[in-house]
């Protein structure tokens, strides 16, 4: 094959995968306040469970429905709706990502990745955690 | 202070052999890029001895090492941190080796010593070649034992050692007093989540595979400084079959564990950890299609060049995002980070050896030949060559994706991965699929150079109009309905299915009539149609992939939180709530939960989940198993669940806890009420009443197992509720180290609670009974229907198998050896993906 025409096919791919990057929406992360800026955009939050409001749920009644509150580094603060189970460790969390959309008042979350110091042993405080208590 | 009871000797002597295996990796590296440099043959040959003998000190060392965090783990040696972080007592002995790769430290020293085992056969195979690429091979070892130096230099760590003392590491009062160890009864100990016999084979493939992709590029460095051009294809190409085989079979591995043991739901996710190991395959495998056009028609040489040295880019690439913790925010598996020094070390490793290597390419990319003239359209070459550029083109699609923290890095953006991140993938992949498939169902008819248009008309006829055949027959009776993703999706499915079976028969065709059953010419042949075979299963196994614990459909969802915005969600009800002996139906299926069973694992609990399908006609049992899918509650709450499956030829189904009840005996103020039986005697509660039928000695019966010589009684015990059910209730007392022991019972489908407390004065049996209004236990599940599963891991097995057989006709095996290596790998294979745990 000529150099000339790997060259054509070359571009003509790269135009290509241009066209399918374009494609592929990606999401932002953002905070509580500028998701709220973006009612029904899908976004991601990191933020933090904030203890002081309830979590609500109840594997009898609806095993599907899980809502807390979270809070972001700048203090906003959103009630947050998970139609899964509650992640066994999310009292544990030390920060949450939370992918969904805000609607209205509410964050209709999908999915929620936990940050959770057990999982990170590496993480050297919380082994100085550990040890503290013997 | 002098510290009590500490072991330092094994740390010590495990930090002298890394020094000694940094030292000779430094030596050897030198001796051999002298030597490679060096025109004349006598002083060349010294050199060369000089670097072997350099080697092989490290490769005795780094033994010596593994050999030392070995020792340090199975003795449970907490005052070395990483006995500490990674065993524990309780830990069983067959994940001793787990626990050491568990670490960044111990897998980068599993892959260093992959490096030493591959280095020695390349010391005796590699002829004259040996000095470049010996001098590569130690370059990369340095940089892998500089990750687990830890030196300070400048106040600067390098590396991070597996022998520093826990003491040392970490602050704690208990370390201020001289018997500190004996504070620390156990270690921390693997992950639950990697307790898992695949956590103990799957990472020494994957990093074999890592490793070996370093030959290919040695083999390409040594043929650009000695400026013999085309030379090192042949001699490369069995390394890098063997390469593309042990990488491509170590990331199914990985798939087979997420589907076997974690609770992701599946095989695959496009996780980003996944991608970073699939990406490398993927140009990989474009690098050997080159090599092998090359080989035969001395076209694609500066393409083979091109992929194999990226390869090893994008396999250090893959070590660089899960590493450096790049990736917390997006993957759920990645390493932790392990501190700015060490992610700028590791960032150092990935650019060491492919650029310059690059830059040599580049230089000299003129002088590499190239031939003229036009490639016919109907040569096998040109379709080749298009294949490994597609392969590129995805491989560069999927990790532009999953570069996005990269980019968010180095632009400071907040760009994050999209709604339906698997989506985003298939949808692009699923045309390669199409691609891919036709491509390699053609191109085996196909001849080099140019192909008869009757011959390949009159070959590839039948496999096509088998195939479309049987397209249409299977959308007509067996259509895939993945339907959410609209009608060009599913269309796209369909049309990928078409080409991999088309692909499937076209290989099988060909092998018959072609090869006439002559497999060890096939290897091509085999590889491509196993391939086929795992993109159809792929295709089926997901599309029709089906939630069986789908709560919306089965009446019992009682939609007690209503919505707040009051829409409906696009998320299935995945999650269903069984309560304990009380029969919910699940799809086809009527689902008890029975029972728990401890296991010898501290905190590990099996349920045990009763499935029947009874035909609604005439009444008939269909299918009776019970499923235990198991879950480690540890103190901190955390839940980890390891899923249940039975296995069917055509299908599993699969299950695994997501929720289990927390029992909280405080807040339940019922008392146990006492009564004492003769046998026959009758005690009435307020839903029933219950019946003492005899007391069993060491019963062997569905709920205990006693030897006769333990000393255990046991109540058989009837339950009769009002509403016409009978329980079996069997409470136990235990005489053990002259200690009494009660095991009670509980009727949960009554609320009843019955404990054997002994036995009276007058011969009576004193029986408890409890009655509490609080609700009983339950575990909520996730249940799937995965079909065709297996054709996933049989085209795996297949596709590796071809690998193997053209790897040993390559290295002209004798007939008997090659029947051997080929059988065993196969047995091999078969026996992880499709035999064991099934």
């Amino acid at each position: 094959m000529k150099t000339s025409s790997i060259i054509i096919l070359v571009v003509i791919a790269a135009a290509i995968g241009a066209l399918l990057m374009y494609s592929v929406d990606f999401s932002t992360y953002d905070t509580i306040g500028s998701a709220k800026q973006k009612q029904g955009e899908y976004v991601h939050l990191i933020a933090k469970l904030d203890k002081s409001k309830p979590i609500q749920y109840d594997a009898l009644k609806d095993p599907n429905y899980l809502s807390f509150y979270a809070v972001d580094s700048l203090g906003n603060s959103t009630q947050v709706i998970y139609r899964n189970t509650k992640p066994a460790e999310l009292e544990q969390s030390e920060r949450v990502v939370l992918k969904g959309k805000m609607e209205g008042n509410v964050f209709e979350c999908n999915d929620i990745l936990l940050k959770c110091p057990s999982k990170y042993k590496d993480d050297k405080q919380q082994l100085e955690k550990t040890v503290s208590k013997y | 202070m002098t510290f009590e009871n500490e072991h330092l000797l094994p740390g010590q002597v495990g930090h002298f052999f890394v020094l000694l295996a940094f030292v000779a990796s430094i030596v050897s590296a030198i001796a051999y890029f002298t030597a490679s440099k060096t025109q004349l043959e006598n002083e060349k040959q010294s050199w060369i001895r000089f670097g072997r003998g350099a080697f092989f000190i490290e490769v005795f060392s780094l033994l010596a090492v593994f050999a030392c965090i070995f020792y340090i783990c199975s003795q449970h040696y907490f005052e070395y941190l990483y006995a500490y972080k990674h065993a524990s007592k309780e830990l069983e002995s067959r994940y001793l080796l787990a626990c050491i790769w568990e670490g960044q430290e111990g897998s980068f020293l599993l892959w260093a010593l992959w490096h030493c085992g591959l280095g020695t056969v390349l010391i005796f195979t590699s002829k004259k070649r040996e000095a470049p690429i010996m001098s590569i091979v130690n370059t990369a070892q340095f940089f892998l034992v500089l990750m687990i130096l830890g030196l300070y230099l400048f106040n600067v760590k390098i590396g991070s050692s597996p022998f520093v003392l826990t003491r040392n590491e970490l602050m704690g009062p208990i370390f201020s007093q001289p018997d500190y160890l004996t504070y620390i009864k156990d270690g921390i100990g693997l992950n639950p989540l990697l307790r898992n016999y695949w956590m103990v084979i799957h990472p020494p493939i994957l990093f074999l595979g890592f490793a070996s992709t370093i030959v290919p590029i040695a083999f390409a460095y040594s043929s650009l400084i000695s400026k013999d051009w085309g030379g090192w294809v042949k001699a490369a190409l069995p390394w890098t079959l063997f390469s593309a085989c042990v990488l491509g079979t170590g990331i199914m591995m990985g798939g087979k564990w997420a589907y076997e043991s974690l609770s992701f739901g599946g095989y695959w996710a496009w996780d980003p950890v996944e991608n970073a190991a699939f990406v490398p395959w993927l140009i990989l495998v474009a690098g050997l299609h080159c090599m092998a056009i090359f080989n035969s028609t001395k076209n694609a040489l500066r393409a083979s060049y091109f992929f194999i040295i990226l390869t090893y880019l994008f396999i250090l690439y893959s070590t660089f995002l899960t590493r450096t913790g790049i990736l917390g925010d997006t993957s759920v598996h990645s390493f932790t980070e392990a501190g700015t020094a060490m992610n700028i070390l590791i960032g150092i490793y990935v650019l060491a050896i492919s650029i310059p290597v690059f830059y040599l390419f580049f230089k000299n990319y003129k002088s590499i030949p190239t031939i003229q003239k036009e490639e016919d359209m109907s040569s096998r070459e040109f379709w080749m060559f298009i294949g490994a550029l597609i392969l590129f083109l995805s491989a560069l699609f999927i990790i532009s994706i999953t570069s996005l923290p990269v980019y968010n890095k180095i632009f400071g953006t907040n760009l994050a991965d999209p709604a339906d991140r698997e989506f985003a993938y298939n949808k692009v992949l699923v045309l390669v699929a199409v691609i891919v498939g036709l491509l390699t169902g053609v191109s085996q008819f196909l001849k080099y150079r140019n192909t008869p248009k009757k011959y390949l008309m009159q070959k590839i006829g039948w496999p096509l109009g088998i195939a479309v055949a049987g397209t249409i027959l299977l959308a007509i009776f067996y259509p895939i309905d993945y339907t959410k993703k609209g009608p060009g999706f599913l269309l796209a499915i369909h049309l990928a299915l078409f080409a991999s079976v088309f692909s499937v028969l076209a290989n099988g065709y060909y092998l018959k009539s072609v090869l006439k059953w002559n497999l060890k010419a096939g290897g091509a042949a085999i590889a491509h149609l196993g391939f086929a075979l795992m993109i159809s299963g792929m295709l089926i196994a997901s599309g029709n992939r089906k939630v069986i614990s789908d709560n919306s459909k089965t009446g019992l969802f009682i939609p007690f939180d209503k919505d707040p915005t009051g829409r409906g969600t696009e998320n299935p009800m995945e999650n269903l709530t069984l309560l304990k002996e009380v029969p919910t139906q699940m799809g086809k299926y009527t689902v008890t939960y029975m029972n728990d069973s401890a296991s010898n694992e501290k905190d590990r609990t099996f349920y045990n989940l009763h499935f029947q399908k009874i035909d609604s006609t005439t009444g008939k049992v269909q299918e009776d198993f019970v499923l235990s899918p198991d879950a480690y509650r540890m103190k901190d709450n955390n839940l980890t669940s390891n899923p249940g499956t039975k296995h069917y030829l055509t299908h599993d189904i699969f299950t695994y806890i997501s929720t289990i009840s927390v029992h909280n005996t405080q807040t339940d103020t019922a008392t146990f009420k006492p009564h004492e039986l003769s046998i026959g005697d009758s005690v009435f509660y307020s839903k029933g009443y219950y019946v003492l039928n005899n007391i069993l000695k060491n019963p062997d019966n569905e709920r205990f197992h006693f030897s006769p010589t333990d000393t255990a009684l046991v109540a058989n015990i009837t339950v009769y509720g009002q509403d016409g059910t009978s329980h079996k209730a069997y409470p136990a007392l235990i005489i053990h180290n002259q200690e009494i022991n009660f095991i009670d019972d509980t009727v949960f489908a009554q609320n009843l609670y019955l404990n054997f407390a002994g036995i009276s004065a007058n011969k009576k049996f004193k029986i408890n009974s409890k009655e509490t209004d609080k609700l009983t236990d339950f575990i909520t599940l996730k249940a799937y229907y995965f079909p065709y599963i297996n054709l996933v891991w049989l085209g795996l097995v297949i596709m590796s198998t071809g690998f193997v057989v053209s790897l040993v006709g390559r290295l002209r095996a004798e007939k008997m050896w090659a029947y051997i290596i080929v059988g065993m790998v196969l047995v091999f294979l078969f026996y992880m993906f499709l035999l064991a745990n099934n």
